[in-house]
């Protein structure tokens, strides 16, 4: 499906990019805007979280209630708002050093709530806008301007990981392929809970392994011919990595309550009252003679 | 150790998890539910079963609002309990230990001048109540014969404590005070010269710092509230925790401090009062969060319960060693305004104004506790819920965006607010942004907006000082000495202050509340006019002292500092400050 250029204007704010020619990152963004259209929501009851980073630079130029806030803490101030707001769509946005790095600890404890936030993760294997060094999807061995010796890790496998803490939804998508990148994004920004997108986005001009070319040779669509509810086959594709690169919705389950639903209003099916609420603590004095 | 005659100091002491604390709850209120004031104080080690922990009552037909180190009544349920207070006995002192403990060595106590009565308290606990856990309330009514109480007031407290436990437990413990109670009224020989005499007096609370906070959380309509397990604030969490779906608020205990305070912006962010409580630890995890807070003009209240650092410290003990770090915590310059309240009572109104000026100013309003003030109870007057009334600041509900479909969320205004949209509302777009950003949020590196963006958050400051309290000065104005302190000095200042006007000394005390920003302008006369000045603070440095001089030109004549982990005890703090006073006058 396409989706026209003039409905994707609204979510622009008219700031031009500053990404380098050729970056996957204008891919996600094309793709962002496109998912909202197709899911029909407006600028002001859409929420991204940014993180920091040339992903995160994203903030300034998707028109949004957007906060651009700090390296590896998107999900928290995105568990935040949707707890306040479950009624609004709530994105978390960051990039690979980002959400596996400094925010992983964040990434397996949002999952384990099954917060009902999509994290779209723009993983390029590289940290770009710090000028190139190391992150924890560089393959082992990797020349990097901090490790000069190469990169003396094994590699994160962020799918893994997310699976193992109980991600309810987990895909992995690639800034070339943009129909099915869309599709995802619509995908699970739909779900119930939480959604993590593991987008392949060469970086240009850092990184030299993880090109467009090295993709294309890997990567292979895993749609209808596997079970996304099927949590063991799920794991296993998302350890291959070196010859086959599964794309797809790897695992997806929809009977998990996201982490609000478990709220007192939610059981009342009304939410927060942002407005004034003064209350009295006259009923708990009481118990304090 | 000079002891005022008109307090008693009841103490006792056993291993954790052996219902010291309860025990002293229960005597606290026995005080207050006979018409006394009291404040009570624990000391316990950190950790679940053993050690040593020790819970002291100070009470007075008179205010008390501090610790006293004098012990006229001492309850021993181990040996450790003797050797840590023994040197604290006032003159006829009574101590109390189990009869039938061979692991109690009175030594030559008794040759001091102490009256020592053991008592069977397990063999009572077991016969009466039918398990040796009982001991304890086995004391506590030996405790209230020695001092006269009246056994209706007696039985209250114990259910009061215990009646969630069940008829069966309720019976074991009352019968266990009663068997306390007639022991001493048949065989002891010991008479107490302080007597609880019930009377007549309005009926007043028996609230802690910590409770206070939270109840003001629960008054200012806070929606929103995460923290992180710390001594000595967790007790704010459980307690809301407790309420959180009668209140419909948002309770969270997320993976980290960090996961705290992000997660807490974001629901400011969306609309929600939030707040969040934390001790140094765990701040230190929170300090790139204040910036965020401050530069996307989030409001956001941060309850900073201190204890001793550095690192993990003393963590179960007191200390006000946090000023600075958190007057500056965050880089660059990024206001902020500091509330130390200096009892239950303030701790209550002061949460509830916080709340207030965070989202008048739309910025982080830390209060400032400690262990100390948030784990002591004391009595206090009905709090008043009269004149409180929530300000949510200024939320545009119908804003307009420009041209290109864009809202000026931080548009400069002469007092440096300008109104915020929350996410849902049209035509209010604009971009929250951790990076400097112009009017709508758009990053910028530009020169000029630069300096508006700076000055414009410097200034909510200037705008917010006119409007905070200043300093109150208790006592004659025109006093010799003025004791200086803040936060939760001021419960010993005006203890010890008391203490030395029974002695012929001329002194008043000087207590901040609001302590940053300064209001110099107002302040400097009224600093003008002190005589000779004693700062009082519980830190190694003198951080408030030091403030003081930085912020309005004011350097107090002398200092008084404990680092210790341990409050000003008001006995021993006044004869302190008597030296002091001497060698200044």
């Amino acid at each position: 499906m396409t989706t026209p250029l003039a409905a994707m204007e609204k979510f622009e704010t008219g700031v031009a990019p500053t990404w380098c020619a050729g970056c996957g990152d204008f891919a996600v963004w094309r793709a962002m805007k496109a998912a909202l259209v197709q899911l029909k929501r407006e600028p002001h009851d859409t929420v991204v979280v940014y993180g920091v980073g040339c992903a995160g630079n994203m903030a300034d130029k998707l028109r949004v209630y957007g906060f651009h806030g700090l390296h590896g803490r998107s999900l928290p101030v995105a568990t935040g708002v949707k707890l306040v707001r479950p009624d609004l769509p709530v994105v978390a946005l960051a990039g690979d050093g980002d959400a596996y790095g400094e925010g992983l600890n964040h990434l397996m404890h949002t999952a384990r709530g099954n917060h009902d936030l999509s994290f779209i993760v723009h993983n390029n294997g590289v940290y770009g806008l710090t000028k190139g060094q190391a992150a924890p999807t560089t393959p082992e061995g990797t020349h990097t301007p901090t490790t000069p010796e190469g990169v003396p890790e094994h590699p994160l496998n962020p799918l893994a990981v997310a699976l193992a803490a109980g991600a309810t939804f987990v895909a992995r998508a690639f800034a070339g392929d943009f129909d099915r990148l869309v599709a995802t994004l619509v995908a699970a920004m739909q779900h119930r809970g939480f959604a993590l997108i593991d987008i392949l986005q060469p970086c240009v001009t850092y990184n030299h392994v993880n090109t467009y070319e090295f993709y294309r040779e890997r990567i292979r669509a895993i749609d209808g011919r596997h079970d996304p509810t099927d949590l063991a086959a799920a794991q296993a594709l998302a350890q291959e990595w070196e010859k086959s690169i599964p794309l797809g919705i790897l695992y997806q389950h929809e009977d998990r309550p996201a982490f609000h639903e478990h709220l007192p209003w939610a059981k009342r099916t009304t939410m927060v009252p942002t407005a004034m609420h003064q209350r009295s603590v006259a009923g708990y004095l009481k118990d304090a003679f | 150790m000079a002891t005022p005659t008109t307090a008693f100091t009841w103490k006792i002491g056993g291993p954790s998890g052996g219902g010291m604390r309860i025990t002293g709850l229960m005597f606290s209120r026995l005080c207050v539910r006979h018409g006394y004031h009291f404040h009570d104080y624990a000391e316990y080690p950190s950790l679940i079963h053993g050690g040593h922990h020790s819970f002291q009552v100070t009470v007075s037909p008179e205010p008390v609002r501090s610790p006293h180190a004098s012990v006229d009544m001492l309850v021993a349920f181990h040996q450790e309990t003797l050797d840590q207070h023994a040197g604290e006995l006032a003159p006829n002192a009574v101590v109390l230990y189990d009869a039938d403990d061979q692991s109690i060595n009175i030594g030559n106590l008794g040759a001091s001048g102490a009256h020592l009565l053991p008592i069977p308290f397990v063999r009572l606990a077991k016969a009466n109540g039918g398990s040796s856990l009982m001991q304890n309330i086995v004391a506590l009514g030996a405790t209230a014969a020695l001092m006269g109480a009246d056994t209706a007031i007696l039985e209250s407290v114990i259910h009061t404590a215990f009646d969630r436990k069940g008829e069966q437990v309720v019976g074991g413990n009352i019968r266990s005070a009663h068997a306390g109670y007639a022991y001493v009224k048949e065989q002891a020989k010991v008479h107490v010269p302080f007597h609880l005499a019930k009377k007549q007096e309005p009926a007043r609370l028996v609230l802690t710092g910590n409770t206070g906070v939270a109840l003001g959380a629960v008054e200012a309509g806070v929606t929103y509230f995460a923290g992180y397990p710390m001594t000595p604030t967790t007790s704010i969490l459980t307690f809301l925790a407790g309420k959180a779906e009668e209140l419909g608020i948002v309770v969270r205990q997320p993976e980290d401090e960090i996961s705290v305070i992000n997660g807490a912006i974001g629901a400011s962010y969306a609309g929600a009062r939030a707040m969040v409580a934390t001790s140094g630890g765990g701040f230190s995890l929170m300090v790139e969060g204040v910036g965020l807070a401050n530069m996307t003009e989030t409001p956001l209240v941060i309850v900073l319960g201190q204890r001793p650092g550095p690192s993990t410290g003393l963590p179960t003990w007191t200390s006000q060693a946090d000023l600075r770090f958190a007057l500056h915590a965050s880089q660059d310059e990024a206001p902020r305004i500091l509330v130390a309240p200096g009892d239950a009572e303030e701790c209550f109104y002061a949460t509830f104004n916080a709340c207030n000026l965070a989202e008048k100013y739309q910025l982080p309003v830390f209060l400032l506790t400690d262990k100390f003030l948030g784990e002591c109870s004391s009595d206090v007057t009905p709090l008043s819920e009269q004149h409180l009334v929530v300000h949510r600041g200024a939320i545009e509900e119908h804003p307009q965006e420009n041209e290109r479909g864009l809202f000026a969320r931080y548009r400069d205004t002469e007092t440096g607010v300008s109104p915020r949209t929350l996410p849902g509302t049209p035509g209010g777009v604009f971009i929250a942004n951790s990076d400097e950003h112009d009017a709508y949020g758009i990053v910028s590196e530009d020169r000029a907006n630069r300096k508006t963006m700076m000055t414009k958050r410097a200034k909510k400051l200037r705008t917010a000082v006119g409007e905070l309290p200043l300093p109150v000065l208790y006592g004659d104005h025109s006093a010799d000495v003025t004791l200086i302190g803040w936060g939760s000095t001021k419960g010993p200042l005006l203890d010890a202050a008391a203490i030395l006007r029974r002695r012929g000394a001329s002194v008043n005390v000087l207590h901040f509340v609001y302590v940053w920003p300064f209001p110099n302008e107002r302040l400097k006369p009224l600093l003008k006019g002190l005589a000779k000045t004693i700062g009082v603070e519980n830190n190694s440095s003198g951080q408030f002292c030091g403030l003081l001089k930085e912020a309005c030109g004011f350097v107090v004549d002398d200092m008084v500092t404990q680092d210790d982990g341990r409050p000003f005890f008001a006995d021993v703090l006044a004869d302190t400050l008597s030296e002091r006073i001497a060698k200044l006058l």
